[in-house]
């Protein structure tokens, strides 16, 4: 519940204050999304299966951000920026999707 | 992480709305900040996507294109810049010269117009009074006169009386008439007029001359009056009579 308000909260402070992306920061956000947005779908599903953990959750998020950054980083240090970048969210994708199924399967029952 | 279905722990915590401890609700602060940071991150990367033109974001091999693509657009409008330069730069050239052309006729006309007597003329000259006194003066007198103002530099020439004015041109004719001379077709009676454009000093020093205008005048009793002057005008115009034989040669 919490979550969902502050997720919406969120989104309506970045729509009013529109800031600019710095220029380092470019090329990470949106795989940092991605991550954050495989750690919230795993939170879900561990919310739906009764196993959820605050700390837990915390930690794989921002673990997740972190990693996925410095995959883009390392990638874009090697000179395969962009074809790492496209297979951390191939990755990050495939889990969002199995996470999605369970949590429809829950849902659902279907 | 497996997919299947996770075997569910003995839930011994009852879903209910109280949160039991100092710790969990700190919990629940980290995961709503996270999730807003998460939603502002969204918000701000969509923007700035919708925003942003794809050349930040793009491959270093389409930049290349896209710098290739624009290397050479912009070398075809350096030609067509080129090219439009030289165009205007013969227009230019041309518009000049036959503006060039055109003041040049227009000045010669004006030059001749003054020589034919087929336009107004104004400059420095003298204007001869010729008074008689009984006896009509001849129209050899008179052409004298003229021949003289002729030979002393004269560019344009009106001789007036009573009747008329006549610009003395080229195929100009002096007659006697009936108490006057005829000149051009036109009868004219003393007192006579004569404007001529000129040098004035020069003009007046070769009628003065002994034996010359103004002594033929005063032997046959009439008076000669020469006056100097700055500027003279001289209106009068002939009409111009397209040549009849001579044809320029080509």
């Amino acid at each position: 519940m919490i979550a969902a308000l502050a997720l919406v909260v969120g989104i309506v402070l970045g729509l009013v204050l529109e800031p600019s992306v710095p220029p380092p920061l470019q090329p990470y956000l949106p795989i940092a999304v991605v991550a954050a947005l495989d750690a919230v779908f795993g939170g879900i599903r561990a919310r739906l299966d009764g196993i959820f953990d605050d700390k837990v959750f915390v930690v794989s998020f921002v673990s997740n951000v972190l990693i996925a950054a410095l995959i883009v980083f390392l990638g874009d240090k090697l000179g395969v920026g962009g074809q790492l970048s496209t297979g951390v969210v191939v990755v990050l994708g495939i889990r969002i999707f199995g996470n999605a199924a369970a949590i429809r399967r829950h849902l659902f029952r279907a | 992480m497996s997919t299947g279905p996770a075997p569910v722990p003995a839930a011994p915590e009852p879903a209910g709305p109280t949160r039991p401890s100092g710790k969990g609700r700190r919990a629940g602060a980290w995961i709503g900040l996270l999730t807003a940071l998460l939603g502002f991150a969204i918000a701000v990367q969509v923007k700035s996507t919708e925003s942003r033109s794809a050349l930040p974001t793009a491959r270093q091999e389409d930049l290349v294109r896209i710098l290739d693509d624009l290397s050479a657009r912009e070398e075809r409008l350096r030609r067509e810049i080129a090219d439009l330069q030289a165009t205007r730069g013969q227009l230019t050239t041309g518009a000049a010269g036959a503006d060039a052309a055109l003041k040049e006729t227009r000045r010669l006309t004006e030059q001749l117009g003054v020589l034919a007597g087929t336009v107004p003329a104004t400059g420095p000259g003298v204007v001869i009074t010729l008074t008689e006194r009984g006896k009509q003066l001849s129209a050899d007198t008179v052409l004298d006169a003229v021949e003289e103002l002729r030979g002393a530099g004269a560019e344009a020439i009106q001789i007036g009386g009573q009747g008329g004015a006549v610009r003395v041109g080229t195929s100009t004719y002096f007659l006697d008439g009936d108490r006057g001379i005829v000149v051009d077709g036109t009868l004219l009676r003393g007192p006579y007029r004569i404007v001529a454009i000129g040098d004035a000093a020069t003009l007046a020093a070769a009628l003065a001359i002994p034996g010359g205008v103004v002594n033929t005048v005063e032997q046959a009793s009439a008076t000669a009056a020469i006056d100097q002057r700055r500027k003279v005008t001289i209106s009068t115009l002939r009409p111009l009579q397209p040549p009849q034989y001579a044809r320029p040669v080509s």
